[in-house]
């Protein structure tokens, strides 16, 4: 089976879990003033749920036959990029939002920007290090200083 | 009219403005040059900048300006090393590249320059005419029209998909819907789907979402392909078009202008549809000597393009404008701009707010002598970006994206969101769903239930289907809309197999 299919079975079952929500459990909650109204606030929701399912079925069984179409990447043959240093960056990513506040602005965002490089295979770390540094800097006066949205420059045990 | 143009041009010439309208075209075209960055990425990584402005007209000219320089520097990249930033101008790459090749990449950036700006600035004149005519029309419009409304558009977006992709972009734009719902709406003082999860209360943040639909997984693409994003930038000269050149290309501006313009604002047919339009009605209504030159570096084949995806641009700012109702995936982010902003577009916004009106078609003629002006003498120079290293390039996309979510909501739990929808993002991409009708389906979301709730209660029920002409003949568009495709598509089997048809 496809990719496409199986995320749309996975988004079947998604729209299933909404459609359930919306048709069976959401109205138990209704004031009785509210179930006078011609609308319910599952209303809406309930018509939706009918229309991803349906779509999601006519994917799923292939009515639509669409010429198989190979995209900038070919998922099948995933081993062939740089699917490592995606994960890679990727976890990164979560690490940075879980550090952003207690390491501060400033550390966590040059940390960031440092290792992303390196991690894209560059080696040069006194042009890397000087790059994240001045960049973080001016990022954080403009947001800080130009547009007044506080961020935490420094850890919490330095007073930031 | 006149007195609009005068408080446009009033607004647009303050100096911030005009500060706002140089800045937004140097940055659209910068970044807009690097492969693999669109204007929907962009402009959602510039939209924390404009919201924190205030002044809606400030904000709404630097996305505009920034809208433009994206397209323009898309066309840089496709003309200069085959690689379009923006899927807009991957057919200007078709003539673009060969006549760099032949070392007339200096000509074919001024005729991209010069076809652009006209398409841009015949755009705006006639926006500057449709729209307030539009609105008029649209002042007689009830909620239930707007509902019906707002279906037809977002069929037109599945339905403009293409073979075989109807039923996922349909897919794509009810779980826009379906997203858009959680969370308390302004209708019901009830949290609805939030799963308990109390950062889920507000819903999802829109430009959490929109830098995981977009920047994200672009930059995720750039880090998985192999190829290096440099190429041969060489040097540029014969920046100079010859008087018959002009004459030649006159004709074909004047045509795209005018069909660009009336693609960009039908809902779902954006600059890209508008530009391989373009190419193809040029090529066919050619001579034939002038045919066989298309592919290999003709003027026309250039200018057709680059002139159809800048009027469609302008095309496209007429429903957001006039109705509020966004066609494509960029003026959908502009929507959700406008609306943090306290200006909800719509036929009112001519009335109400006018220097918001005026001012953003007075930035649109300055925008486009801005890039013109500016961005001649600075071709060479602007060649340059290319040259960053992607090692630095990748880490400060992510972290755009990154301070994007975190600005606007100042809640680290949103990085978490942006990465994992970013990551659903890829494998949709992946498997070639479209990502922009979700994006169009959230934004609409929340307005369609408003005016779906409002005609209910007006009419005590589903009445207002057809006790409305007007939302009866509009709902019997949409759904003819999204058949078409299908019935096409079985028709040509049919035929395909023996079979007669019916007509």
């Amino acid at each position: 089976m496809a990719l496409d299919r199986w995320i749309a079975l996975i988004l079947l079952g998604i729209c299933l879990a909404y459609g359930y929500t919306a048709w069976f459990m959401m109205d138990a909650g209704l004031a009785p003033f509210m179930r006078r109204a011609p609308i319910w606030p599952s209303s809406f929701p309930k018509v939706l749920s009918v229309l991803a399912i349906i779509s999601c079925l006519i994917i799923l069984l292939g009515f639509e036959k669409g010429e198989p179409k190979i995209g900038e990447i070919d998922y099948r043959r995933l081993g062939d990029y740089h699917i490592g240093q995606a994960m890679l960056l990727l976890a990164l990513m979560v690490a940075y939002a879980l550090l952003l506040r207690p390491f501060g602005f400033l550390g966590s965002t040059m940390g960031f920007l440092v290792i992303g490089s390196a991690i894209l295979g560059e080696r040069r770390w006194i042009i890397m290090i000087a790059v994240a540094a001045i960049a973080t800097f001016i990022v954080w006066y403009l947001v800080q200083q130009v547009l007044g949205i506080y961020l935490r420059p420094l850890p919490g045990f330095l007073g930031g | 009219m006149l007195e609009g143009l005068l408080i446009g041009l009033q607004t647009a010439l303050s100096i911030q403005n005009l500060l706002m309208v140089i800045a937004g075209c140097l940055i659209g075209t910068f970044i807009g040059m690097l492969p693999g960055l669109g204007p929907m990425s962009i402009i959602a990584i510039m939209i924390p900048v404009a919201i924190s402005m205030g002044d809606p007209s400030a904000a709404l000219i630097l996305l505009a300006g920034v809208y433009y320089g994206a397209i323009f520097g898309g066309s840089t990249s496709s003309i200069l090393l085959n690689a379009p930033g923006v899927a807009g101008t991957v057919a200007s790459s078709f003539d673009g590249y060969p006549m760099a090749r032949q070392g007339k990449a200096g000509k074919a950036l001024t005729i991209a320059a010069i076809s652009s700006f006209a398409g841009g600035t015949i755009g705006a004149i006639l926006l500057m005419i449709f729209a307030p005519a539009l609105s008029s029309v649209a002042l007689l419009f009830h909620s239930s029209e707007y509902f019906a409304l707002m279906v037809v558009g977002l069929s037109a977006i599945a339905a403009f998909a293409g073979t075989g992709q109807v039923a996922k972009a349909m897919l794509m734009t009810v779980l826009g819907l379906i997203m858009a719902t959680v969370g308390e709406g302004a209708l019901f003082n009830l949290p609805r789907f939030t799963m308990g999860i109390m950062d889920l209360q507000s819903g999802f943040g829109f430009i959490t979402l929109a830098m995981a639909m977009f920047a994200l997984p672009e930059a995720l693409f750039l880090v998985l392909k192999k190829k290096e994003m440099s190429g041969d930038s060489g040097e540029i000269s014969e920046l100079r078009i010859s008087g018959a050149e002009a004459k030649a290309i006159a004709p074909v501006i004047g045509r795209q202008s005018l069909q660009g313009f009336f693609i960009g604002v039908l809902p779902g047919a954006g600059a890209t549809i508008a530009s391989f339009l373009g190419y193809a009605v040029e090529r066919n209504i050619a001579t034939k000597e002038e045919q066989d030159e298309f592919g290999k570096g003709a003027i026309k084949g250039l200018a057709a393009p680059e002139t159809a995806n800048n009027a469609a641009c302008t095309g496209s700012f007429v429903p957001l404008l006039t109705l509020g109702i966004p066609g494509s995936g960029t003026t959908a982010i502009l929507l959700g701009a406008l609306i943090a902003l306290n200006v909800t577009p719509g036929p009112r916004l001519m009335i109400d707010e006018p220097q918001v009106f005026w001012a953003v078609i007075m930035s649109m003629f300055i925008g486009n002598l801005v890039l013109l002006v500016l961005n001649l003498p600075l071709i060479p120079y602007i060649a340059k970006v290319l040259s960053v290293p992607r090692n630095y390039l990748i880490p400060f996309i992510l972290f755009f994206t990154l301070m994007g979510a975190y600005i606007g909501q100042n809640n680290a739990t949103e990085l978490l969101i942006l990465v994992a929808f970013g990551v659903c993002a890829t494998a949709l991409k992946f498997a070639d769903y479209p990502l922009a009708p979700l994006l169009i389906g959230f934004i609409l979301g929340g307005m369609m239930e408003d005016n779906f709730a409002r005609s209910m209660q007006l009419y005590d029920g589903v009445a207002f289907i057809w006790e409305r002409p007007m939302t009866l003949g509009l709902l019997v568009l949409a759904v003819i809309l999204v058949l078409l495709p299908s019935f096409r598509a079985r028709r040509a089997k049919l035929r395909a197999q023996g079979v007669a048809d019916g007509d």
